[in-house]
């Protein structure tokens, strides 16, 4: 039973490894590369951690989807590198101590919350149907579910008029 | 079937999550600043699997599926701006967008 645990590591090393160099990165097409491996990996831990309809998810609407457009968009206006100011040393120096701050904070809380102290017995580790999942969608949510397919459509036109040309 | 705490999951997510913040206030470039998003929206994912297979209640899986439905959404109508942004003023460098600034 090592082999959950070997998946887990590798795949949370991807995943932070991936962060770091959209960090690091100084061409937009490196970053978006690298955060297609870290949602790649994400999905291989929803699998693991018995959810395979939100793997699904992942890899069909985010790596698919939402990555394409990115990548669409960096090679369509291909702007290069960017550039660094006097501003953005600020930026530098503000960014990491927030950033570990939070981490450091949030992991703390996170690690010791009811919730995750609670379970980790491995009773609960069956993989949810897709089945259970679809009734409680369109049951318990139904409403909230049509009202994205709103929300769609209005994001839908409001990405054709910003990006039509102006007469 | 794993063994796995979920606490583990959690303070992964928790790492992703800070590692996005730092990216947004890091990086310079709009499109760059719009994928360090994508990039919380996932971790903040993350948690949620976590919590649902915890909790063993399906609520979590239903509101990732949301969150994924309305970064898409997000995505879409944010490219758009950057494209007219790109039009307007010839570069993608936040520090070039100041009309607003005083």
């Amino acid at each position: 039973m090592i082999l959950p645990f070997i998946l887990f590591a590798l795949c949370a090393l991807l995943a932070v490894g991936g962060a770091l160099a959209l960090i690091f990165a100084r061409e937009p097409i490196h970053s978006a590369l690298a955060l297609i491996l870290v949602m790649v990996s994400l999905a291989v831990l929803y699998l693991l951690l018995g959810a395979p309809f939100v793997a699904a998810v992942q890899i069909i609407v985010y790596a698919g989807a939402v990555m394409v457009l990115f990548v669409f968009v960096i090679m369509l206006l291909n702007m290069g590198v960017e550039e660094h100011t006097n501003f953005s040393k600020i930026a530098k120096f503000a960014a990491w101590p927030l950033g570990l701050v939070l981490i450091v904070w949030s992991g703390y809380w996170l690690f010791h919350s009811r919730a995750a102290s609670a379970i980790g017995t491995g009773a609960a580790m069956v993989p949810s149907s897709t089945r259970d999942l679809s009734k409680q969608l369109f049951q318990q949510y139904l409403f909230p579910f049509e009202a994205t397919s709103i929300l769609i459509l209005i994001a839908l036109l409001g990405a054709l008029v910003m990006a039509r040309k102006e007469e | 079937m794993s063994v796995i705490p979920v606490s583990w999951y959690l303070v992964l997510s928790a790492i992703l999550f800070g590692l996005g913040v730092v990216a947004f206030v890091f990086k310079r470039n709009v499109i760059t600043i719009f994928m360090s998003i994508e990039l919380m929206l996932n971790a903040v994912n993350l948690a949620f699997v976590a919590f649902a297979r915890a909790l063993n209640q399906l609520d979590g899986l239903v509101f990732v599926f949301f969150v994924i439905v309305v970064a898409a959404a997000e995505a879409a109508v944010g490219l758009a701006i950057v494209i007219m942004l790109a039009q307007n003023r010839q570069s993608l460098s936040v520090e070039r967008v100041n009309l607003l600034k005083f």
